[in-house]
């Protein structure tokens, strides 16, 4: 594929709001999950959650109330993102720039709640329950598209784990088709009791901390987060770029990946042909690295077979926790910050290696000047997505 | 840009089974006709999936699996995207249902089926497809949004595409949230040539752009009703012009400032 540049992004995490927060974490090597209740009543856990959200949206946009709008209007505040917008919008026209925005769980936050409030002798939901500007899946691309003055074509894709992994591609694909001449992709999910319950009913929650690689791992901390990317396919000087991406399906089970890591495998494989490169060319791997044991293993299986145990890599969910559906996003902002500062982050909360692994993971944080790095991103239902990201050249 | 050519086509609908019972409804040589409603055990899923697929999941199947029959191509190797609005919202009731309980017990089954992109992980399990699968979600604009996301796999990754899009009706609490009338699904295959190398022509060819323009009706008063109570069957239009072997100018709902011109003819 012809590069994409990434002309802006931001991303908003429990390490902070804006590229500075994540940044200053990971030289410094401080993590954004605490330990304790996400909110009154909720099972203890190690979470990442985004401070000051505490706060409803404006008059104006009063009807889209709900926590995950509350974290994209916040993510798309940091960085001069809407300005970025507003000058993209000159250049392009509103209509010809596409909004893709990936999601694992929207706004469901909202029918927690109205399911606690509900009339049960009536069987009615509560009044201010307002399902089309919250709970659906499509909420979030839209409120964002609103918000960026954007009317061209819009797509929400939720294919949980990898789906702000996936929007990179398919703005790609969708302007090399003719369908948009350049892109806001991006990624958002906030914290809620369906996904902290959902991971515990499959025993996926770790009582300690994440830790990602580690022979002792015993699960996700969850995180919340949200990104945004301006993708576009003129030439923009310095700016990091998308080289390539892959995708694959495993065709294997509904929430346990393939335990070879043949469909991690053909996502990296299918990034690096898509941008026409040699694995020897990948300076870093951020890996998906969940802290789960089946995740970690298998992905290790699929990098090892491609790239031996000589690139390095790491999973940075030791500092944002698993952001789910945005941590496609969140990852694709570690591997621009990495590229544009010259950094490869360690596997952070890690004590000792698992011993089983045969990739080279980072150990400690360290300064390196790196061309180009690879963003791994998997989901329930065997969907992977790798993107290869760079500098334009 | 350039043409998608329609391979084939599924559709399940109340009183439109199958493609091939719906052609002469659509084509207006017969009269649509309500027919008892059965549940559909999906074919190509192995035994333990065949059991956990929830109601949205087996709708999806119906139309993906209806496309396959008439279909000589090989659908393992077609990437797939999978568009609806809401899924399965029957699921996320009762997971909902059981965070409102002081106990909280999630069923993890629940918590699997849930992910908006279960129907498309259930099909590369069905099929043995290792090619990208995508899963989409516009509201009443899905249908339009899932030919957005075909359309660039076909034009822009130089891939054939099952383009699966499907909804069913919410449980009861949910009714007036979300309403929806139908269950409904349509399937499409769709390449960047005439033939896909099975020597069969395609159907039909189309165009695609986005314009802020009305959203075409049916005239036929049972059609639009299915159509407006379904976002998949906001598709309908488009299989009447193939059916009818008609060109055709549509135009399907996409979001609030832009919808979904289509310009159809036969291949």
């Amino acid at each position: 594929m012809k590069p994409l540049a990434v002309s802006h992004y931001t991303v908003t995490t429990a390490c902070g709001r804006g590229n500075a927060a994540l940044l200053d974490a990971l030289r410094s090597g401080r993590t954004g999950l605490h330990h304790g209740q996400f909110e009154a009543g909720a099972m203890d856990s190690w979470f990442g959650a985004v401070d000051q959200l505490d706060e409803p949206l404006p008059e104006e946009h009063a009807g889209w109330d709900c926590r995950v709008n509350r974290l994209l209007a916040a993510t798309l505040q940091q960085d001069g993102f809407m300005q970025a917008v507003a000058s993209l919008r000159e250049r392009y026209g509103a209509a010809r720039i596409g909004v893709f925005v990936g999601t694992s769980t929207s706004g469901v936050q909202q029918a927690e709640f109205a399911y606690r409030d509900r009339d049960r002798a009536g069987n009615r939901l509560p009044q201010w329950f307002d399902y089309n500007h919250t709970q659906s899946i499509h909420v979030p691309a839209e409120f964002a598209r609103l918000l960026l003055g954007l009317s061209g074509c819009c797509m929400t894709i939720s294919t949980a784990c990898s789906s702000s992994a996936k929007v990179f591609a398919a703005a790609a694909r969708a302007i090399r088709a003719g369908l948009c001449d350049a892109a806001v992709v991006g990624g958002v999910d906030s914290l809620c009791l369906t996904t902290l319950y959902g991971f515990n009913s499959l025993q996926l929650v770790s009582p300690e901390i994440c830790r990602p690689a580690d022979a002792r791992r015993n699960g996700i901390s969850i995180g919340e987060a949200g990104g945004f990317a301006i993708v576009d396919p003129q030439w923009v000087a310095d700016a990091p770029a998308l080289l390539g991406y892959g995708e694959s399906g495993d065709a294997h089970h509904m929430s346990t990946p393939d335990p070879e890591g043949r469909g991690a495998r053909a996502a990296m494989q299918g990034a690096l042909d898509s941008a026409g490169v040699a694995p020897k060319a990948v300076d870093y791997i951020n890996l998906h690295g969940t802290a789960t044991q089946a995740n970690d293993l298998a992905e290790d299986r699929a990098v090892y077979a491609l790239f031996g145990g000589v690139v390095p890599c790491s999973s940075t969910k030791g500092w944002s926790g698993h952001t789910l559906g945005a941590a496609g996003m969140v990852e694709a902002a570690v591997a621009m910050l990495c590229i544009e500062h010259g950094l490869i982050p360690q596997s952070l909360n890690t004590e000792e290696l698992d011993p089983l692994l045969r990739g080279a993971i980072v150990t400690r944080t360290r300064a390196a000047g790196i061309e180009r790095v690879l963003s791994n991103s998997f989901g329930f239902g065997g969907s992977n997505c790798s993107l290869l990201f760079g500098r334009l050249t | 840009m350039k043409p998608l050519y329609i391979h084939a086509v599924g559709l399940a609908a109340p009183g439109l089974p199958g493609w091939a019972e719906a052609r002469p409804v659509l084509a207006g040589t017969q009269p649509w006709q309500a027919l008892p409603e059965t549940p559909y055990a999906p074919q190509l899923l192995p035994p333990n999936e065949r059991r956990r697929a929830p109601p949205g999941v087996r709708q999806a199947f119906r139309a993906a699996e209806d496309a396959r029959n008439a279909s000589s191509l090989d659908f393992s190797q077609l990437a797939a995207v999978f568009a609806s609005s809401d899924s399965d919202l029957a699921v996320m009731d009762r997971i909902n249902t059981a965070l409102a309980e002081p106990v909280r017990a999630v069923s993890p089954t629940d918590f699997h089926n849930s992910v908006h992109n279960a129907a498309s992980g259930y099909w590369g399990i069905a099929v043995g497809c290792r090619q990208p699968t995508t899963a989409v979600g516009g509201y009443d604009g899905s249908f339009a949004m899932g030919l957005v996301e075909a359309a660039g796999l076909v034009h822009g990754d130089g891939l054939g595409v099952l383009l699966v899009v499907f909804d069913v009706p919410p449980p009861p609490l949910l009714r007036s949230s979300r309403p929806m009338r139908h269950a409904g699904s349509i399937a499409l295959v769709l390449g960047a040539e005439p033939d896909m190398g099975t020597g069969e022509r395609a159907l039909a060819r189309m165009r695609l752009s986005l314009a802020d323009e009305a959203e075409s009706p049916l005239q036929d008063a049972a059609l639009e009703d299915l159509r407006q109570g379904n976002p998949a069957l906001r598709g309908l239009p488009l299989l009447r012009a193939i059916a009818r072997g008609e060109a055709a100018r549509l135009v399907l709902p996409h979001v609030s400032a832009c919808n979904m011109v289509l310009e159809v003819e036969p291949a």
